[in-house]
């Protein structure tokens, strides 16, 4: 049982995690008369790795578009550091420090890595309009400054070696890890990641997976991630939040989450005799 | 060398300004088309409106004067001073980014996520409103339009060729000049889009409007700065246009000549629509000069479409257009 206090709590292998970063409060989303998510709950922790998972249809990507703002629920509300956040657009969330990657990949196919990941930064760009249509004064040096901050993640990903290629020759692993590499570029306050190994073979898994613990332990980024690999989730995750369909049936470590008997009956399923 | 082969070197010469042109209307159409998916029908006029405006403020006109006129039984026409030429340009500039903003609030904001066939509909609409309101505003009569670009025929092309050749060349020193200000405008519309902040949010918007907004860019913000640059390039082109033909109604009809440049260059490709431009002047101009004594000329206004038949029928993608590859 996790001890979870306001400030904050320790996780089983004596990470110390921080005070609410963001919370759900009571969401309820619905597309016409389907309802994605009914009224669900629960509080992300400044510098924990949080997991969503659920059966096929449970509403978990819906969950993240709720967060990044693709999606508007009808009902609840979202805090995000101490605040409630008025209805956001995509890229207005962005601009607040949420940075997302894409169940099916979205990368901009026709640019090099190293241009995808710049457009990571496009919101730490402060150089004026103006400054940035004729290349003069702050532009320039900024764009230096950028690039500086770029590279670091290239290198901490290890993608050096197709800094130049266009995004549409590389194989599916080396995308997904382009894309996190743009979210990364952000600095982002949250980290957003929809089924991260979704199609990867195992080395590819181990990889990502090292690479989201890895950038959880060098920047402390508070990452939250959509799975359906249990081993992956498990390995990973600080706490888990269950759904399943559109309701929340768990919530808590990964061992109380593994123990909980309404889960085990969604994944394994009962028989109805 | 032969006479031939000296008129075919200068009708080739003609062709490739007058290609310049052709590519400087493309140019707009590309600009939209890679941002937004939209193919601008309203782009000529587009063009119409810019220079028609350029001439109006230059010359002090007061916009709407006819209608003020009618309403009010005033006899209003001219504000009583001239504009310097580049003041005016600024002016135009100023307009047709008010035109874009205009156009994201109250056309397409309202077609996100429609048909390509439905925003193309509305840009049809667009220029038959735009033609109009061009009427409207600045009146319907033939206007000359002179931004102090000399015209007639280059004196030092002429002296050079006929230092080397024997023959002067008779090249007009305007389709000289457009030739480098579209080479200008060109060269830094390339360097905008690769170098800088805005630029490299355009290329990201080109690419995927889902992953554009997940790094934070405004699509609302990208659709006004693609169609105040198309503006920009409507100007410079209506500027050419209308300082060699008169700025008038069939000025609007540039456009149906931007088609088969586009059909060649690819939609998709700012490269491709100067290639394009180019070939389609060059082509027609020595086609013209070859096929004269057969057919007995005219040539000019039909050879561009056949080209653009050939080349649907053999590389629909164009010379320089995203290959189309489905999975099957």
């Amino acid at each position: 049982m996790l001890d979870i206090q306001p400030e904050g709590y320790v996780t089983a292998d004596g990470r110390k995690i921080g005070s609410v970063l963001m919370e759900m409060k009571n969401i309820t989303l619905r597309f016409g008369g389907v309802v994605a998510i009914k009224d669900i709950s629960f509080d992300i922790r400044e510098g924990e790795i949080r997991a969503i998972i659920g059966p096929n249809g449970a509403g978990k990507s819906s969950m993240l578009n709720v967060i990044s703002g693709f999606y508007h629920p009808q009902e609840g509300e979202v805090w995000y550091k101490g605040e409630r956040r008025p209805r956001m657009r995509p890229f207005e969330v962005a601009r607040q420090g949420i940075a997302r990657t894409f169940q099916n990949i979205a990368l901009f196919e026709g640019m090099s890595v190293l241009d995808n990941i710049m457009t990571g930064r496009l919101n730490q760009m402060k150089s004026g309009f103006l400054s940035q249509a004729l290349w003069w004064g702050p532009a320039a040096r900024e764009e230096a400054e950028h690039r500086e901050k770029v590279e670091k993640v290239i290198d901490f990903l290890e993608i050096q070696h197709i800094r130049k290629t266009p995004v549409a020759r590389l194989p599916y692993g080396l995308k997904k890890r382009v894309e996190l590499a743009r979210a990364l570029a952000a600095e982002p306050s949250i980290l957003l990641l929809d089924e991260p190994m979704a199609g990867m073979n195992v080395e590819e898994k181990e990889d990502m997976c090292r690479f989201i613990l890895d950038v959880n332990d060098e920047f402390g980024t508070t990452t939250v991630l959509i799975e359906h690999d249990m081993g992956v989730v498990m390995d990973l995750s600080d706490r888990v939040v269950v759904m399943d369909y559109g309701k929340k049936i768990g919530d808590g470590s990964p061992n109380e989450v593994r123990n909980n008997e309404e889960v085990i009956k969604a994944y394994l399923g009962v028989s109805h005799d | 060398m032969p006479d031939t082969m000296l008129f075919a070197m200068e009708a080739a010469l003609n062709g490739l300004t007058a290609g310049v042109m052709y590519a400087l209307v493309a140019l707009g159409f590309v600009l939209i088309f890679k941002a937004s998916g939209i193919f601008n029908f309203a782009q000529g006029v587009m063009a119409l409106f810019a220079a028609l405006t350029l001439v109006g403020l230059q010359s002090g006109q007061i916009p709407f004067a006819h209608l003020i006129n009618a309403v009010f039984g005033t006899r209003v026409h001219h504000f009583g001073f001239t504009l310097p030429t580049l003041v005016a340009i600024a002016g135009t500039v100023v307009v047709m980014v008010a035109f874009a903003w205009l156009v994201e609030r109250f056309i397409f904001r309202h077609l996100v996520n429609q048909e390509p066939i439905i925003l193309f509909m509305a840009t049809i609409g667009l220029a038959y409103f735009l033609e109009g309101l061009g009427d409207i505003m600045w009146g319907a009569e033939v206007k000359r339009l002179d931004v102090g670009i000399p015209q007639g025929m280059s004196g030092a092309v002429d002296e050079l060729t006929f230092a080397w050749f024997g023959y002067g060349f008779y090249i007009d020193t305007l389709e000289l000049w457009a030739a480098l200000i579209a080479g200008i405008l060109v060269i830094s519309l390339v360097l905008f889009s690769q170098y800088t902040k805005q630029g490299r949010a355009l290329r990201a918007v080109a690419d995927d409007h889902q992953a554009a907004l997940s790094v934070g860019i405004s699509l609302r913000f990208i659709w006004v700065l693609v169609w105040s640059l198309a503006g920009i390039v409507a100007l410079v082109a209506g500027m050419m246009w209308g300082a060699k033909s008169g700025v008038q109604f069939s000025l609007s009809l540039i456009a149906l000549k931007a088609l088969p440049v586009l059909i060649l260059g690819g939609f998709t490709s700012i490269p491709g629509a100067i290639v394009g431009g180019l070939i389609i002047g060059v082509g027609e101009k020595l086609f013209d000069f070859f096929m004269q004594p057969i057919v007995g000329g005219a040539t000019e206004n039909w050879f561009a479409y056949m080209l653009a038949l050939v080349f649907l029928l053999f590389r629909p993608q164009g010379l320089f257009g995203e290959k189309i590859i489905e999975r099957v």
